[in-house]
């Protein structure tokens, strides 16, 4: 298991009201999202603990251009992966973000 | 969002397959809208204590959703396993939310409906998720002596095998889905150790006759079969809460006769197809292929005794 | 110990314990003359849907007797008996049934005690010696969950890693030891005493006791299970507290 860690500053704060969301499951290239509105200001950070070792320029890839392209400040994601590939991460970030910003379901 | 637009994502979410949906969508279509609130959820982060030593990756729930919720307007509690996280199979902490869940059912008095998803006891930490199984039949079957019902539903992609099969048995009734296998011993692990003779567990026909949903309505291994949808799991599951039966002496007299009724019935049969037939099924070799209609008319009007007694 | 010396230790003046088709039923006396009764799975026996339905037979003839005396559950068997036709017919059932008759006898009275003399496994395991309410062992006693060959196959780990990783925790390898430390087991008893005289000794502490289930505290207080008890019960507070 590795274990890799990013923070950065979003552009914006996260709308919604919802404390957490969790979305995806962890199975053989398939990975957990579990979103919370815990941190101050426009500050987002993404803790990741995956079973493929070795990845670590993906992630970064994969977790700044989510950031870049939403607003998840105030958003702290944990994952849990088991193996998947990076169009399923950024799939999974997003569902996450929509799931925590909601449309009042 | 508009009323509209709600209404339909309700029907969408009664809409999905169960088989496909995962333990999250499950628990949350099947209960009243909104009304889920999940004891030890993820953000507590209880993981298994054990997959580390074997570097396999967690999950946050550990595979099992216990809470409370509205079914029908009525408040029971709830628990689901996630078939794809470890196979839904059954370790510590895992099974200790279920534990913990029926002897809270009860002390409260209150209903519980099991979505099970498992391949049984979770090897990484067999010797724990073993004493989990133990635990929760016992806390189940002191549950239903106390008047309490246990029901259980199982439609989803990891079968409900091992000591997952034995808890569900325990339940004061099952639905169970065309998809629903239920045994102890898997496919995998009866050839592994009898053979390929005995059973070969790449002949998918012969696991889904052998062990599949059809299967077990037609001996009596499950109240009511349902299609798989959310929407059927969720009718079959108010209408078992109404009429379960309760746990008595002479139920279990009952369920010893309607048992042994069944091994001089059966007993000496090769094959389902045989026992199919035997029920008075001209065209045993039609069922598999049967309709969820076609099969539901058909269960009712060849189980004339309901096999209620468990 | 075999069963025979067993059943002599238990019950020197003679019992009623009779063998049949790998399976114990029968009778002997107390120490204070009362009733004992016993039934079992011996000569590792594998538990099918016939041993099932045989077994909890004998427990609801019991149920359905006169005295409330205490049930003995000797052990010695393989697991559930892995084939088509038991699968086809509902061993699960049976094997739920039985294990439904151990826990309502016990409730109704008859104190049940499993003692584990031999080998079992898997689903056997589950649905005799753990639907009892007290479980004790004698040394040599081999229960099995999971073997490590078996382990070795689906972890893709060698067998040696899988050992090395045994002597650090008690959770996945066989042994009396590991079940024991994870709460199964109540207590192992001295082959060199009385068996009648240590079963008394638990029965008379039974009768103060209780018929709570607290194996998940006694695998915290023996370290073979750190979160079980405490997930457990704070499930059961939250479930208080959502009402």
């Amino acid at each position: 298991m590795e274990h890799l860690n990013y923070k950065h500053t979003a552009r914006a704060r996260a709308t919604g009201e919802k404390k957490q969301a969790l979305v995806g499951v962890v199975a053989s290239g398939n990975l957990e999202v579990l979103v919370e509105r815990v941190l101050p200001g426009n500050e987002c950070e993404i803790d990741i603990r995956t079973a493929a070792e070795g990845f670590g320029e993906v992630w970064k890839e994969v977790v700044a251009d989510f950031v870049g392209r939403r607003s998840p400040g105030g958003l702290k994601f944990s994952i849990n992966d088991g193996g998947a590939r990076p169009d399923t991460v950024a799939l999974r970030l997003a569902q996450a973000a929509r799931a925590l910003e909601g449309d009042g379901t | 969002m508009s009323a509209a637009s709600a209404a339909t994502r309700i029907d969408d979410a009664l809409a999905q397959s169960w088989y496909e949906a995962s333990a999250r969508q499950r628990v949350d279509a099947l209960l009243d809208r909104g009304s889920f609130v999940e004891f030890i959820g993820p953000e507590r982060r209880e993981t298994s204590p054990h997959l580390p030593l074997f570097d396999l990756p967690e999950q946050f729930d550990d595979g099992m959703i216990v809470g409370r919720g509205r079914l029908d307007g009525a408040s029971i509690l709830i628990a689901a396993q996630e078939g794809r996280f470890m196979g839904g199979a059954f370790g510590e902490v895992h099974g200790a939310k279920l534990t913990g869940l029926l002897r809270a059912a009860r002390e409260l008095r209150t209903p519980v409906v099991i979505a099970f998803d498992t391949g049984g006891v979770r090897l990484q930490e067999a010797n724990a998720g073993e004493m989990a199984i133990a635990e929760i039949m016992r806390a189940l079957l002191e549950a239903r002596l106390a008047a309490v019902n246990v029901i259980g539903l199982v439609g989803g992609r990891a079968g409900c095998y091992g000591g997952g099969g034995l808890i569900a048995a325990c339940c004061s009734a099952l639905a169970v889905s065309e998809q629903g296998r239920i045994s102890v011993s898997g496919p995998e692990v009866i050839e592994t150790n009898r053979g390929v003779e005995e059973f070969d567990s790449k002949d998918r026909a012969l696991v889904w006759r052998t062990m599949g949903g059809k299967h077990r309505r037609l001996i009596g291994g499950a109240e009511i079969f349902v299609d798989d949808t959310v929407a059927s799991f969720r009718a079959a599951a108010i209408a078992l809460l109404a009429r379960a039966p309760a746990l008595t002496r002479a139920m279990l007299v009952a369920e010893q006769a309607r048992l042994e009724t069944r091994l001089d019935a059966f007993g000496d049969c090769a094959d389902a197809l045989d026992i199919w037939r035997r029920l008075g099924i001209a065209d045993a070799a039609s069922v598999p292929a049967m309709s969820y209609g076609e099969f539901d008319a058909l269960g009712a009007r060849i189980t004339e005794v309901i096999h209620d007694a468990r | 110990m075999t069963l025979a010396e067993i059943l002599a230790s238990l019950f020197p003046r003679g019992s009623s314990v009779v063998v049949e088709d790998g399976l114990i039923h029968g009778q002997g006396r107390r120490v204070d003359g009362s009733p004992l009764h016993v039934i079992g799975v011996c000569e590792r026996s594998a538990v099918g849907i016939d041993e099932a339905a045989k077994l909890a037979r004998h427990v609801l003839e019991i149920i359905a007797g006169e005295d409330s005396a205490p049930i003995l559950v000797l052990i010695d068997s393989d697991s559930q008996r892995m084939s088509k036709r038991d699968e086809m017919l509902g061993l699960n059932e049976f094997l739920a049934h039985l294990a439904k008759c151990l826990i309502l006898a016990d409730v109704l009275g008859h104190a049940t005690i499993g003692l584990l003399y031999g080998h079992t496994a898997a689903g056997a395991f589950i649905a005799t010696a753990l639907a009892t309410r007290t479980l004790l062992a004698l040394p040599g006693a081999e229960p099995v969950v999971m073997d490590l060959p078996s382990m070795a196959r689906v972890t893709k780990l060698p067998i040696e890693t899988l050992q090395a990783m045994a002597k650090t925790t008690p959770v996945f390898a066989p042994g009396l030891a590991n079940l024991a430390q994870t709460g199964a087991v109540a207590a192992t008893l001295d082959p060199q005493r009385s068996l009648a005289a240590q079963v008394e000794e638990i029965l008379v502490a039974n009768a103060r006791e209780a018929g709570k289930d607290e194996r998940d505290v006694l695998g915290k207080r023996r370290n073979g299970r750190t979160k079980a008890a405490d997930i457990a019960l704070r499930v059961q507070e939250l479930a208080r507290a959502s009402t």
